[in-house]
């Protein structure tokens, strides 16, 4: 098994590659049904968010080892706009248009970690982690 | 380009989403149908979604949205065979489809359905 993994985001089937990487790699770690859909969706979203909004990116994929605990932490990055009002973007209900206003929040309640990094012109990285 | 297909059961159409949709298959899906509720004149519409791993956001708008404009179409739309899972992580995440009718399988969607439509004969 390897640790490591990078799942480049580009178009929408990277969004459904994204998806597979993140379910293969939870399953392998006896993840269970629940906090792998979870985390899925919440790969899912941010995957989604990468390729529309930022013009494409990446996807890391670690394990991570804490003692007697197991995680997976999703390491999302793009070179897109970024964004300019972080606090406004973690609002329920805000979107900058198409959506349902549930991406980040709704996603950052699926995790156990979830830490954001943007600035206009400065892309947008995102990292996620889910322990068992 | 790839399609889910869409069958036809006397007034109802049955629609299985069988593989994990990228959003441009969704999108078709969507166009698919409400095209084949105006030519066939179906009354109701069952959803299948008992294969899918997850619903994100785009996906569950996709299925509250085929299910409002069959609706206005006058075909009844009942999504059928969502995960426990599922629908726990569609409801932490905000979503929590409203007015979209559920039921747990095909079986049970499609006894609804037709009791719905014979009563409003």
């Amino acid at each position: 098994m390897t640790n490591n993994a990078v799942v480049p985001l580009h178009d929408e089937q990277d969004v459904v590659r994204a998806r597979q990487a993140v379910r293969i790699r939870m399953e392998e770690l006896k993840f269970s049904l629940v906090d792998q859909t979870k985390m899925i969706t919440a790969a899912s979203e941010l995957a989604r968010n990468a390729v529309i909004h930022g013009g494409g990116g990446q996807m890391g994929i670690e394990v991570l080892v804490n003692g007697a605990r197991t995680g997976v932490r999703l390491t999302f990055e793009d070179n897109g706009p970024g964004i300019a009002d972080l606090a406004l973007a973690m609002t329920d209900g805000w979107t900058s248009g198409g959506g349902l206003g549930m991406g980040l929040p709704g996603t950052k309640r699926l995790v156990n970690d979830f830490h954001i990094e943007s600035a206009p012109g400065q892309g947008t990285r995102i990292v996620i982690a889910r322990w068992k | 380009m790839e399609r889910i297909p869409i069958l036809r059961m006397g007034n109802c159409l049955l629609i299985t989403i069988q593989v994990d949709m990228h959003d441009r298959l969704a999108l078709a899906l969507q166009d698919d149908l409400t095209a084949k509720i105006y030519a066939t004149g179906a009354k109701g519409v069952l959803i299948d979604i008992s294969a899918l791993e997850i619903v994100d956001s785009f996906m569950g708008r996709m299925i509250a949205n085929m299910s409002a404009m069959s609706t206005i179409l006058d075909a009844q739309t009942i999504v059928v065979g969502m995960r426990p899972a599922v629908a726990i992580t569609l409801v932490e995440l905000g979503l929590e489809l409203p007015g979209v009718q559920t039921a747990l399988d095909v079986e049970r969607g499609m006894h609804m359905l037709r009791s719905s439509l014979a009563r409003k004969r």
